[in-house]
């Protein structure tokens, strides 16, 4: 396939118009002993039709999610998706829109940027949000880099019940700065110990970053947490699950300074990891402080309400190396995705899903527990995850799993945390009761 | 920010033009965005106890909350989202669609971004079930597929870049950058050498000294000689034993393939330093040079723009990283290898790694695209991408610079610089990017990377016909702002609104709706 639409006659027109003789004239800038001779070591391009089986059948030799039943999470949820995300967010004028720098002809991302903040803002219980960050993991290392902006100390903590891709990325960024990094360690219920978070908080300590629900899917009591945080005069960073706060109370509440999540909860499919959507909020005196695009809704010169870019002055192509990140291309189609099911799902609905997420994950773990050889790993309430220990081997019960169409969980041995004997289970509001019973049935019998 | 003298009306329907015979219609204007008035946001929309979608109801008894939850921590309220019927939903996105431009319906010469047309195949390959609904924690087993898929891409790139590993985890442009600068951090002290400082020319993305700022380092600036390349005395001067990496764009950010990059290179490399690469240009030079053919010793990649991933109103993007010999013990893991009996599989084993960068393994529905463009195109096509995109930016420049100020010599890559010279007539470049809205055209970059520029950038997928059709409008404006320059000055007008106060949206900010 090629896309281009210029024709050899019309080649000639324009060459004659340039005045070169010929397209290879106007690569002279290169000199000759840096041109690639021959072609690339790339097949010769496919017809539509040749494309379509080529991947095709490479998708045939995956085995995803619809054709097994689901109980992975781990940070990525199979959760319903209303045939409306998919068919607003693929109308092409949003899909093929470039980042709004144009604001008038841009009003319709715009508003969208504008009121996905605002529900992003609701989600989280705070008082702004940006228009998106990559995903979760960069968004947690932002806001820490954030919050060593604000507090101009150079220490952080983060609790190891935090995903283990999040402390990871964290680690990797801070590598590169003048800045100490300290761990808390998971305590005996899944959750922060907050004895040891108590005496790794300092002076110094510029901010602490809490998952909640964590990686275990336990609750944190961030109502406790956060409080300890703040006597020492440090940040408290929270990540959650915008999902949660159909049940729960949002992080804001509790007085967190920044939040910051996964949002691909929110309409987005798998998709193998990516692309997924990182969520910031914040409170509003650290505005101006916060990484990534911001729109804000102003006036025209007839007085009309519209909307813009905001803020730009914190941005890379306006501050450069003094810049709050360097953040460029976001998620904005992403955005529109978790915007596009928020508005569908609603109030309501995002608080059946909420419940749904909370009596069926209860329904499976009592289920579960009540096997022998099973039990729940972590005493600590938990909201549509949670983590199991077994006598058996998890390898090998997963793959029993797996040989019957069930995606059982997710193996901590993959974690290398000293949790092998452990799996945790994730159950969505899309898995039935029926679903749920085939998979303690399962586990029952091996 | 207020006017007097213009309506509404002033330049909607902007004066006949006479067409050259047999040949082009009339110029049009976007008369389908002429919506006046604001449509009203999600939450002045809908009822109390609407909702657009519904669940089962559930078939498992309710489990309790307040002996399974800490009564502090429930919601007494719930979050106040809009409360919508599904209809309202859909018009509300669709009316929003109508107020954007997009490539389906506009020419975006958008210089740097290289906006080119997004093939539909690619959406409906990235949406193919097999694809798109795979979990990141099902086992390599059940992933053959989309693993060897991404092995496939991973050498595409490594062979399209010269270089011989590459890893498709960074999420972006500027994440691919700041993860270059961190292998090469890494490296460097390796050897026990602690470098602070990294080179730019004056002329790069403001993502580059962004990304040095990430990575700890001091971005120092090198200057351009007048013609657009890189002033190599002033390059000699400021590279020394202290310093990490120069970060070039070539072709560059003035359109330029900057011939001195071999005696670049060599200069850089004298002092221990890398270079680097941005490659947000590669579209003008795919199959026709090499970056690790010209001493590049690691670059990125920016899917959205060269391989023509949708840009999404902002992203997703995807910034694969390209490095040389001596840099890959540093690459993030995980990587996707190839285990040598044709089957495929994530290897975490690296030990010098700078570790991950973001979660799971990358943006994969982007790169699933990217692979379907690439596979497309081959090797053929690619060539032939880059050969029309730099026919059709010299075309345009050539037919501009009759009427126009370029201020750098040509023969241009895919991309070039236009000075728009009527400030005698109180007339910016600002004024003439947002009368060409009024045209249905999407105004180039601007003021970037010098000041009162526009930087056009047709990209390979226009015609002949849409590009003679903006050699007009260009005109046209030239002779609005000679005749009637008021026209130009409070453009747009057939937008959904006239400029805005973007002033106050930052002095005053209003960034979520309250009620
Ligand atoms: C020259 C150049 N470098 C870097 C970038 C940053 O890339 P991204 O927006 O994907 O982060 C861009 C694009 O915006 C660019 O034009």
């Amino acid at each position: 396939m090629q896309y281009t639409q210029v024709t050899d006659a019309q080649v000639s027109e324009m060459l004659e118009t340039i005045g070169a003789e010929s397209i290879e004239e106007l690569f002279s800038p290169i000199p000759d002993k840096l041109r690639t001779k021959g072609d690339l070591n790339i097949p010769k391009g496919v017809s539509e039709l040749e494309l379509l089986r080529d991947t095709e059948s490479l998708a045939g030799r995956n085995h995803a999610t619809g054709e097994l039943i689901s109980f992975l999470g781990g940070g990525a949820y199979d959760h319903f998706i209303p045939t409306v995300v998919d068919a607003m967010s693929g109308q092409s004028e949003l899909l093929t829109a470039y980042t709004p720098y144009q604001a008038e002809a841009s009003q319709g991302v715009l508003q969208l940027f504008y009121e996905f903040q605002t529900m992003i803002c609701e989600l989280t219980g705070m008082d702004v949000a940006n228009a998106s960050l990559y995903e979760g993991a960069s968004a947690a290392a932002e806001a820490t880099l954030m919050a060593i902006n604000i507090t101009r100390r150079k220490r952080v903590v983060i609790a190891e019940t935090a995903h283990p891709d999040t402390v990871s990325v964290l680690r990797t960024y801070l590598a590169q700065q003048d800045v100490e990094l300290a761990t808390v360690q998971v305590g005996e219920d899944g959750c922060i110990d907050s004895q040891s978070l108590s005496a790794k908080l300092n002076g110094e300590t510029a901010a602490v970053i809490v998952q909640s629900p964590n990686f275990f899917g336990c609750i944190e009591r961030i109502d406790r947490l956060i409080p300890m945080i703040h006597e020492h005069g440090a940040l408290a960073i929270v990540s959650t699950d915008p999902i949660a706060s159909g049940l729960l109370k949002p992080p804001g509440t509790f007085d967190a300074d920044i939040v910051v999540g996964e949002g691909q909860a929110l309409g987005i499919p798998l998709q193998y990891g990516g692309p997924y959507l990182g969520l910031l909020a914040a409170k509003e005196k650290y505005l101006r402080k916060m990484p990534g695009r911001v729109v804000g809704m102003t006036n025209d010169l007839d007085g009309r309400r519209g909307f813009c870019l905001a803020l730009q002055t914190r941005e890379q192509h306006i501050k450069r190396e003094r810049a709050t990140s360097n953040i460029c291309t976001n998620q904005g189609l992403l955005a529109m995705r978790a915007s596009i099911y928020l508005a569908t799902m609603g109030k309501q609905g995002i608080a059946a899903v909420a419940t749904q997420c909370f009596d069926k994950s209860h329904y499976a773990a009592t289920s579960i527990a009540e096997l022998d050889g099973y039990e729940l790993a972590f005493d600590a309430p938990f909201f549509k995850e949670f983590t199991v220990r077994t006598t058996k081997s998890v390898d090998k019960l997963l793959s029993v799993c797996r040989d019957s169409g069930i995606l059982g969980g997710v193996a901590l041995s993959r974690f290398a945390m000293g949790l092998d004997d452990c799996f945790m289970v994730a159950v969505t509001e899309k898995r039935s009761k029926q679903e749920i019973d085939a998979l303690v049935e399962m586990l029952g019998a091996i | 920010m207020t006017t007097t003298t213009t309506k509404r009306e002033v330049g909607q329907t902007p004066p006949k033009q006479v067409a050259p015979p047999g040949r082009k219609p009339e110029l049009k204007t976007k008369a389908s965005y002429s919506t006046t008035g604001d449509h009203p946001l999600l939450f002045e929309l809908g009822a109390p106890g609407l909702c657009g979608s519904g669940l089962p109801v559930s078939d498992v008894p309710n489990a309790d909350r307040t002996t399974n939850l800490p009564v502090e921590m429930l919601a007494t309220s719930l979050p106040a989202l809009p409360e919508v019927g599904e209809l309202d939903v859909v018009r509300h996105y669709k009316r929003l669609a109508h107020r954007c431009f997009s490539i389906d319906e506009n020419f975006y010469p958008l210089g740097s971004c290289t906006m080119k047309y997004n093939p539909r195949i690619n959406e409906r390959v990235a949406f193919i079930p097999g694809l798109a609904n795979l979990h990141p924690y099902q086992s390599d087993s059940d992933t053959q597929g989309m693993l060897e898929l991404l092995y496939r891409l991973r050498c595409d790139l490594q062979e399209i870049s010269g270089l011989p590993e590459v890893t498709l985890q960074p999420a972006a442009g500027a994440h691919g950058e700041m993860t270059a600068l961190m292998i090469i951090t890494a490296y460097h002290r390796s050897r026990g050498e602690h470098r602070t400082k990294v080179l730019a020319p004056d002329s790069a993305h403001g993502t580059n000294p962004a990304s040095c700022a990430i990575c700890g380092h001091k971005a120092v600036t090198v200057k351009s000689k007048p013609d657009g390349r890189v002033d190599l005395d002033d390059l000699r001067a400021k590279v020394d034993q202290d310093t990490a990496a120069f970060m070039i764009t070539n072709p560059n950010t003035t359109g330029i393939f900057d011939e001195q990059i071999a005696e670049i290179a060599e200069i850089v490399h004298a002092k221990g330093a890398q270079l680097y690469l941005d490659g947000a240009n590669m579209n003008a030079i795919l199959g026709i040079t090499r970056p690790g053919d010209f001493g590049v010793d690691c670059m990125h990649f920016n899917t959205h723009k060269t391989f023509s991933t949708p840009h999404g109103g902002g992203g997703p993007g995807a910034g694969p990283v390209g490095v040389a010999e001596h840099l890959r013990p540093f690459l993030p893991v995980p990587q996707v290898i190839e285990n040598g009996n044709g089957s495929f599989a994530w290897c975490d084993d690296r030990e010098k790694s700078i570790g991950k960068v973001r979660s799971f393994f990358g943006q994969v529905g982007v790169l699933v695209r990217a692979y379907a463009y690439i596979r497309s195109l081959g090797c053929d096509g690619l060539k032939d991408v880059s050969q029309k995109a730099v026919l059709n930016a010299n075309y345009l420049a050539a037919k501009l610079k009759e009427r126009f100020n370029l201020p750098f010599p040509g023969p241009y890559a895919h991309e070039f610089i236009l000075i728009p010279d009527f400030a005698g007539d109180g007339v910016s470049e600002n004024d003439v990017a947002k009368r060409l809205i009024d045209y249905g055209i999407h105004p180039p970059t601007m003021s970037w990377p010098i000041h009162h520029c526009l930087m056009i950038e047709p990209t390979e997928t226009e015609s002949k016909r849409t590009l003679d059709n903006f050699v007009d409008v260009m005109n046209k404006i030239a002779d609005e702002v000679a005749e009637n320059p008021s026209i130009v000055k409070n453009a747009p007008h057939t937008m959904p609104v006239r400029r805005l106060d973007e002033v106050a949206a930052s002095r005053k900010p209003n960034v979520r709706w309250k009620a």
